[in-house]
């Protein structure tokens, strides 16, 4: 009976005392909400917001709903994440792989790069980007362009729009290399399990990939043309570009600060990986006569892509929390959109913080998720 | 007396400043039995790796089964696929099942269908009795059961030299014995085995000439019965006596 | 392979080959250099294309010439195993030789040579250089915020006192050391918590109050660090054994504790600190903002030290669980004397790096308010006399958060490397 007393007794206090400090806080909040005449509802969501973004992926203007400025603020966070995730990878395999490089000044060039970026704090680095830097760019009537038809200059990176005509036929093609090219991988592992011939998928796909979307071009009747981004003067000192995508110096400058310091954080997280695996694999893997590049892909990525992942995973999460700070420089990602624009204007400060913590805890949650199963499936056994 | 199987001659090989193998010369013949012993740091490991290109020799010349060892050798792998190899530490690969790291070869180099290379595996890991543990993980099997694997898969090339770099050094005691037994198996089958150890046990057995090394010279060569009888240079009766 | 066989060296002309190949490297980087240092460049009289490539083509050449596995000469051999090894590494090797020497005069000159340090104002920056007399003038606001100048020495014994006591804990006799533990996770954050209070808001001894609103710069940024990290290391260990407690109910309520504070970006974390504590308590309750500021960074980096300290205390073998039950031991008397003082030894590693992340977060204090040195930098930005010196303003802050987290980490980095050899 004893034991029983020890083990229930303090589980009991312990959410005794939890539930008594939720209690304690919403008696207050409650109180305090009736005392200001502010009432708890998310029925605000569906009022007109009647504040614009300067920078959207969908349609939205000031007479649109909160809830759709959510949406817009959520879009513009997927979207800068997205980018930077991309480029962080990038940048952090070259220089995760060039970490292990035999030359001397290779591999200390790249440690150089991952200690000058990863000791600055992120927001310096963003403050850097936006504040010094792309503001040492031209402004649009002063600006050259590069490659003949793209502009970077202080109010933005612009660059030519895609105008499609038969778009959906040229979707179809790639949906078609998608389908041929499992089709081609099936029938080669086959073929590979029944009589030992190999063939060069690889190379197979890669030419598909070109070649049938460039087909559509020629037969498909889809064709493309481009709004190249001219300059268009607004009043006698203001000159802007029109036409084209015009990419904000906001995201432009969110995104290099992003890239650059998670990359570092990629690049260790690769150079363990590839360092975990034993030189005693390479020459096994070797002295039964394996190709270098056979040895890469049958021995050595399966082990090290092992390592990697889960923690290069952990830090694109990372990325997606840290890309909050857009709020600093007035990128209107979720936090400054809703939690920011939005809460000023209706003061709900409880529903809409809470909406705004419990959308980045789905998208932990979820990533978290999906790299434990991740995990379990390709776990190597032991004892 | 036909054309040796491996050729050594005046093989000279540095680290650096630091030279690990002077003027070593070897003839192995076809299905012979070698032991090398000697101190660590002798050059007894590099000499086997340098048989299969894992290291690099700087001067003298070896030839393999007619083919002679250089920079300009093409196709590197064809001869390592005729060359098999046991490693001290068993580098068994830890993502793949015992039947999948012995099938991997096979199917990849000599591109033999899946069936056919299971086939062949599961002979293989017969011969050294360890078929019953074909789909389990490296991680899940003792350290005598992994070597035993490694030995079959070395085998699954079915190459006609096999070298041994110390493959009972990392095992505990009552391990040895049964990787010992099955490299006995393979000697009485007639495979050419050079192989590196401190076992005198298995050399007295099996090995038709040992060799003793020492700073990277051979210091005495003899038929196994001569050898242990009796040693001729200080060096060889010093070490002898430590060992035995 | 055998037409290239004639640009390769051989026994006999292997030292004519040596000379050649160092000759023509050296004009290589010689052609850069005078092209970045002088701004002449000596080969226009080729086409464009050709003169830009030179030197890349010389020194790739020359390079060859000079490869070869094993030569004897010590420094021939270091040089060509480290930079040489094949014609992609040499490539690479003479592209960033080329980007140091042709990145170096401007930075110099701008840094350096053209920039100014002398005088008062704006006026004094003639130079086409980096202005630092515009970070010599701010460096007391940097450092120090709006305090009081005249009261600074209240900070700068604080943080002596402080730090002292820190290390305090080295000192002790040996009888008194089973209680380091005890000292590190209540009566020193308690007494850093008095000194700081009184010392530098003051109010009581003489000394003048000043509130926190003034408080700022550097001197903000490890007052918020320090407070937050001795805070959150109780709480950190609280939770990790919460998180291994077999009782369930405990279990469940500090995973969730734990994935919830992981999972949602600091920035969120301060705005509800900013805009929701106020309406969780009481009406007349007034909290300052500094104190509900760190209050929330506490509760944030708590979950992230209890992963770590989790980390610890899963090292430790089971055999010092299983001797200290079999002793007799009770579950806190196991945890207090056997395993968190080993556990914690593990920790220090994953503490200090903790703490480096809580450095570099601590300049997020400024999107709510708190003028932090990011915050401090923003402001001097825009104040009307210094206006467009915020490329000085960045680096200069830069170059100090640069210095201390390197600093850490490396510290961090040879405590992890002793006690890995320690074991």
């Amino acid at each position: 009976m004893n034991n029983k007393i020890k083990k229930i007794l303090p589980q009991i206090i312990t959410v005794l005392f939890v539930l008594g400090i939720f209690g304690f806080f919403t008696f207050n909040a409650q109180n305090n909400m009736d005392n200001r005449g502010i009432d708890f509802g998310f029925g605000f969501l569906t009022q007109e917001s009647s504040f614009d973004v300067q920078f959207s992926l969908i349609e939205y203007s000031g007479s649109h709903s909160y809830a759709r400025a959510y949406l817009v603020g959520l879009l513009n966070t997927l979207l800068v994440s997205f980018i930077s995730i991309i480029f962080c990878t990038i940048l952090g395999v070259i220089f995760g792989v060039a970490r292990l490089s035999s030359n001397y000044l290779i591999r200390n060039s790249a440690a150089w790069y991952v200690e000058f970026f990863r000791n600055i704090p992120l927001l310096l680095q963003i403050f850097f980007w936006y504040y010094a830097a792309l503001r040492a760019l031209p402004v649009p009537e002063k600006a050259g362009p590069w490659f003949g038809v793209t502009y970077m200059t202080i109010k933005g990176y612009y660059i030519p729009s895609f105008i499609w005509t038969n778009l959906d036929i040229f979707l179809y093609s790639i949906l078609a290399v998608i389908i041929s090219i499992i089709i081609i991988s099936t029938y080669a592992k086959k073929l590979q399990e029944n009589e030992g011939k190999q063939i060069p998928v690889f190379f197979i796909s890669l030419g598909l990939i070109f070649l049938l979307p460039a087909l559509t071009f020629f037969i498909g009747g889809v064709s493309l043309d481009f709004e190249i981004p001219a300059l268009k003067q607004l009043s006698k000192t203001s000159y802007v570009f029109d036409g084209g995508i015009g990419l904000p110096p906001e995201l432009i400058a969110l995104v290099l600060a992003l890239s650059l310091y998670t990359s570092t954080f990629v690049a260790e997280c690769v150079r363990a990986g590839i360092q975990g695996i034993g030189k005693g694999q390479k020459e096994a893997a070797a002295s039964v006569g394996l190709t270098p590049n056979q040895i890469l892909k049958l021995v050595v990525m399966p082990q090290a892509l092992r390592i990697i992942i889960p923690p290069t995973t952990n830090q694109y999460l990372n990325l997606t929390k840290n890309s909050s700070l857009a709020a600093a420089i007035a990128y209107p990602d979720l936090v400054l959109v809703f939690a920011g624009t939005a809460l000023m204007q209706t003061g709900k400060a409880i529903e809409i913080v809470s909406i705004t913590m419990l959308t980045y805890l789905s998208i932990s949650l979820a990533i978290a998720a999906i790299m434990n199963w991740y995990n379990k499936k390709i776990e190597i056994k032991e004892k | 007396m036909s054309e040796p199987i491996i050729k050594i001659e005046n093989v000279n090989k540095w680290f650096g400043d630091f030279q690990v193998l002077k003027d070593i010369n070897l003839d192995v013949s076809a299905k012979q039995k070698i032991v090398v012993c000697g101190p660590s740091g002798s050059g007894k490991s590099t000499l086997i790796r340098c048989i299969n290109r894992l290291e690099e020799h700087q001067k003298g010349t070896i030839v393999v089964d007619g083919t002679e060892l250089s920079e300009n050798t093409k196709n590197i792998e064809q001869i390592r696929a005729e060359v098999g190899m046991v490693f001290q530490q068993f580098n068994l690969f830890p993502h793949l099942s015992i039947l999948d790291n012995c099938t991997l070869a096979p199917i990849w180099v000599k591109k033999m269908p899946k069936k056919e290379a299971q086939e062949l595996a599961m002979k293989q890991l017969e011969q050294v009795q360890i078929a019953d543990q074909a789909n389990k993980f490296p991680g899940q099997l003792s350290g005598g059961q992994q070597q035993r694997s490694a030995i079959a898969r070395a085998l699954c090339m079915q190459p006609k030299i096999m070298l041994f770099d110390e493959p009972t050094s990392a095992l505990d005691p009552e391990m040895i014995k049964e990787v010992l037994d099955a490299m006995v198996n393979l000697a009485k089958g007639g495979m050419t085995m050079i192989v590196v150890t401190h076992e005198m046990g298995f050399a007295k057995e099996v090995a038709d000439e040992v060799i003793f090394m020492d700073e990277g010279m051979i210091v005495e060569k003899a038929e196994t019965k001569e050898f242990f009888a009796n040693p001729k240079s200080d060096r060889t009766k010093l070490f002898l006596s430590q060992i035995l | 392979m055998n037409s290239l066989n004639f640009l390769k060296s051989n026994k006999q002309n292997f030292y004519y080959f040596l000379y050649l190949g160092l000759f023509l490297f050296s004009i290589s980087i010689l052609d850069v250099a005078i092209n970045a240092f002088l701004k002449i460049n000596i080969t226009s009289f080729l086409p464009g294309i050709l003169s830009i490539f030179l030197p890349l083509i010389l020194g790739f050449v020359g390079l060859n010439f000079i490869r070869t596995e094993y030569s004897g000469i010590k420094s021939l051999d270091i040089i060509n195993k480290n930079i040489n090894t094949n014609n992609f590494n040499a490539i690479l090797t003479l592209l960033i030789i080329f980007a140091i020497i042709k990145a170096t005069p401007p930075s110099l000159s701008w840094m350096i040579f053209d920039a100014n340090i002398s005088g008062d104002t704006k006026e004094a920056c003639t130079g086409t250089g980096a202005c630092w007399t515009y970070v010599k003038v701010w460096f007391r606001r940097f450092m120090y915020g709006m305090y009081p100048n005249d009261l600074h020495w209240r900070i700068n014994l604080a943080f002596i006192l402080v730090i002292a006591l820190g290390f305090f804990g080295f000192f002790l006799r040996d009888n008194l050391k089973k209680y380091l533990a005890l000292y590190y996770v209540i009566i020193y954050p308690i007494i850093a918590f008095l000194v700081i209070y009184y010392l530098i808001s003051g109010g009581a001894f003489g000394l003048v109050w000043v509130e926190t609103g003034a408080w700022g710069g550097l001197s903000l940024t490890f007052i918020v660090s320090f407070f937050c990290l001795i805070f959150c290391f109780p709480l950190g260990m609280v939770l990790a054994l919460g998180r291994r407690s077999s009782l369930p109910m405990i279990r469940y309520i500090s995973i969730g504790y734990i994935e919830f504070w992981r999972g949602v970006p600091l920035i969120t974390v301060l705005f509800m600190s900013s805009v929701m504590f106020p309406m969780f308590l009481p009406e007349d309750f007034f909290m300052d903002k500094l104190v509900r500021v760190i209050i929330a960074i506490t509760l944030f980096e708590g979950a992230y030290c209890a992963e770590v300290i989790r980390g610890g205390l899963q090292a430790l073998p089971r055999g010092q669980y299983d001797a200290a039950k079999s002793l007799g031991m009770g579950y806190w008397k196991m945890h207090i004397f056997v395993i968190l003082p080993q556990a914690l030894k593990l920790v220090i590693p994953g503490i200090c790096n903790t703490f480096l992340a809580l450095v570099k977060d601590t300049p997020l204090i400024f999107v709510v308010g708190l003028a932090e040195l990011a915050g401090m930098l923003a402001l001097a930005k825009t104040n009307p006399k210094w206006l467009g010196f915020a490329m000085e303003g960045y680096i200069f802050a830069a170059i100090i958060f640069w210095i201390i987290c390197y600093a850490m980490s490396k510290y961090s980095y040879n405590l992890e490397a002793k006690y890995k050899t320690e074991r």
